[in-house]
């Protein structure tokens, strides 16, 4: 397939990840494929349902079973597919060569262990090191993530520290065994702004010092511009468009895209007489027909839309569509700049 | 009247004589109590700290801050929900914080409210029919059941949602349009004046459009005024027609939206300005977040001086000593910053 290159880090091909409801199985994750080379940042961009952190959830092995199960695809991490992994491998791995940043740091750290201790079992069980070992290596963490007074710190419980602070310790655990990805889930959603603002140029810093490869989750479209090489925007399920920041934010392919850039008021853009809505809602996963799963909610729709479901079309440059539509797209964004 | 405490009035067309609302000192303290038997006042948590501003007839001012800088309780005095230490909440001249809950009935249904949460602000129990009709039947506004189907329909199309949506309850609803019910209800005393505290916060980027379009329309159709509290600077600025800075319980600045964004003066503002993403990897690429620095300090023990002084990239040595008055720097646009 063009989409996967030999090379990449990280390669995830038609994963498929369905929950059974009493209602009828939810598609959460409809065939997504996608690459992360080494070192790189590749967001992935959605609202709310479309699947986005079940992917994430999918690739760590945390689908919640029998609710949930992975239907099909592949993932695979350095030549390693991880579906085939055992729980015991998997959970080897996670931590170790790919680490998880989540939303709210309070309910991921566990509220009755020190910061501390915390971070010394990651890197006790991991690297092996002495609990001496570990503490120092720990202490050096939280320095380098920007906690003055690292040693105080550790002894401290999560319910001491801020958001801010909270979120700087869940950094400093995942890079802790130096793990060649991160994940990171809406990791500055919960955040006040001026404190969103440096978490992500923290995250940025480390990444590169690092050489770590980052998938960014969000549903803002802000956070992104300034982080990620690539941008994946998903919805109802499925990828709808792929390419670099620049070509998704200034050449965007497809109609959801363009919605979503256009639905947000801008700091840098006159205050404008009125929003552009997308119209309508998102479509209820369990009930997805063959066509366009954003057709009904599409102001580029043809007949067609509601037919076929377009497959993914590659543009060129690496830009990727899945739009019938796309080259009026094209031409809208044209016509307004 | 003593300038300092009428700044607002000053600004706006419209509102220079007669502001509809006028906030004057406001405070409110929570007082933070330790043991169990014999409860003592550890400390005071000033949320709310000398806080004044008015809104004329027809504005919209906008409330913003980060978490815990007191705009939610601001909101909650204005609507009488909180009941201000010291200072004062003027509706029409009329001080409502010396109101009884009785006497603020009438007042009630002038002025409502719509909330962030559109999950924990509908009744789980109750049909949407019946939350939409229930302010109506405690103001006893219309006595008639047809004619109370009626409004409530009405309402329900005003507002976007098709007329059958009256018979589901709040569970059936998506996120969208459970705003739009709680919008619905909070229309259906014909209020002059609406509270929205994060009325879009919690929703999706394409419904949150929807949803400040609707609010603009209404505003349009029904001459409302609105106090519009977010954390979101970019809605705001899209809303509002003067906008509140707050910091830490305090009033940082206050101007003119277009003044706001375009030459903010105080250093509060600057750096919030200076954190906001953009969708747009060009104009990111060139940002600097550098002067973006620290945390927000506790309430329970902020700084003295001025509360921003820790984090303030031009800090002098007054300000750690030193809080700064609120004062006028150009006509209409206010700040609180010695350093102006």
């Amino acid at each position: 397939m063009e989409l996967t290159k030999l090379s990449s880090l990280f390669e995830v091909e038609d994963l498929r990840t369905q929950f059974f409801t009493p209602t009828g199985i939810v598609k959460a994750v409809d065939g997504i494929s996608y690459t992360v080379d080494e070192g790189e940042t590749v967001a992935i961009v959605g609202e709310s349902g479309c699947g986005k952190s079940v992917s994430a959830l999918s690739i760590l092995g945390l689908i919640p079973e029998p609710a949930g199960k992975i239907a099909g695809g592949s993932i695979r991490f350095m030549g390693t597919d991880l579906l085939k992994l055992s729980d015991e491998e998997i959970r080897r791995m996670r931590g170790r060569q790919f680490a998880m940043i989540f939303q709210e740091p309070m309910t991921s750290l566990n509220p009755v262990l020190t910061i501390g201790r915390q971070i010394r079992e990651t890197l006790q069980t991991h690297l092996g090191l002495s609990r001496e070992q570990a503490m120092q290596r720990a202490e050096e963490l939280l320095g380098m993530v920007g906690i003055a007074d690292a040693g105080g710190r550790l002894k401290q419980y999560p319910h001491q520290l801020s958001g801010g602070m909270r979120q700087r310790v869940m950094i400093a655990m995942a890079l802790s065994c130096e793990p060649e990805l991160i994940i990171a889930d809406e990791p500055t959603t919960a955040l006040d702004v001026t404190i969103q603002a440096q978490i992500l140029e923290l995250m940025k810093d480390l990444t590169h010092r690092f050489d770590v490869a980052l998938i960014i989750i969000t549903h803002n479209l802000g956070v992104v511009a300034r982080y990620a090489d690539r941008v994946n925007v998903m919805y109802a399920g499925k990828f709808v468009e792929m390419g670099t920041a620049l070509q998704i934010y200034h050449g965007p392919k497809h109609p959801y895209t363009l919605g979503l850039l256009r639905s947000v008021p801008r700091l840098d853009h006159p205050r404008s007489e009125r929003l552009i809505p997308i119209v309508g809602q998102p479509p209820d996963l369990t009930r997805l027909g063959n066509g366009c799963t954003y057709e009904p909610r599409c102001s580029f729709r043809v007949s067609r839309c509601a037919a076929e479901f377009p497959p993914m079309q590659n543009i060129g440059d690496g830009h990727f569509s899945a739009c019938w539509q796309y080259k009026e797209v094209d031409q809208t964004t044209r016509d307004r700049s | 009247m003593n300038r300092k405490y009428a700044p607002a009035a000053a600004a706006t067309t419209g509102s220079r004589e007669d502001p509809l609302v006028e906030v004057r000192e406001l405070k409110k303290y929570f007082p933070l109590t330790k043991g169990l038997v014999f409860r003592r006042t550890m400390a005071l948590i000033k949320a709310v700290d000398a806080v004044s501003f008015s809104i004329g007839k027809g504005e919209t001012v906008g409330l913003v801050g980060e978490s815990g800088c007191g705009k939610t309780t601001t909101g909650l005095c204005i609507l009488n929900l909180e009941r201000p230490t010291e200072g004062a909440v003027f509706y029409e001249g009329v001080n409502l914080s010396a109101l009884s809950q009785h006497q603020l009935i009438p007042w009630r249904r002038r002025i409502q409210v719509i909330f962030q949460d559109p999950y924990s602000s509908l009744n789980p129990r109750m049909k949407v029919g019946e939350i939409i009709a229930d302010p109506i039947r405690v103001h006893r506004l219309i006595a008639d059941a047809r004619q109370l189907r009626e409004r409530v329909a009405d309402l329900l199309n005003v507002c976007g949602l098709p007329v059958k949506m009256a018979e589901r309850y709040p569970h059936e609803l998506s996120g969208g349009q459970r705003q739009r019910v709680g919008i619905a209800r909070a229309l259906s005393t014909h209020p002059e004046f609406i509270v929205c505290d994060e009325a879009v916060s919690a929703l999706d980027v394409s419904i949150q459009a929807q949803i400040i379009n609707l609010l603009e329309d209404l505003r349009e159709e029904f001459h409302l005024t609105y106090l519009f509290i977010s954390h979101d600077l970019s809605v705001v600025r899209h809303l509002c027609h003067r906008i509140v800075v707050m910091y830490l319980g305090k009033m940082m600045e206050m101007a003119e939206t277009d003044a706001l964004f375009n030459s903010p003066l105080h250093p509060y503002t600057q750096v919030l300005l200076a954190s906001i993403p953009v969708p747009d990897p060009e104009v990111e690429a060139k940002r600097d977040y550098s002067r973006v620095q620290g945390e927000i300090p506790s309430p329970i023990n902020p700084p003295g001086g001025c509360v921003f002084h820790p984090r303030c990239p031009i800090a002098v040595k007054s300000c750690y000593s030193q809080v700064p008055s609120f004062r006028e720097i150009i006509p209409g646009h206010w700040a609180a910053c010695s350093e102006v």
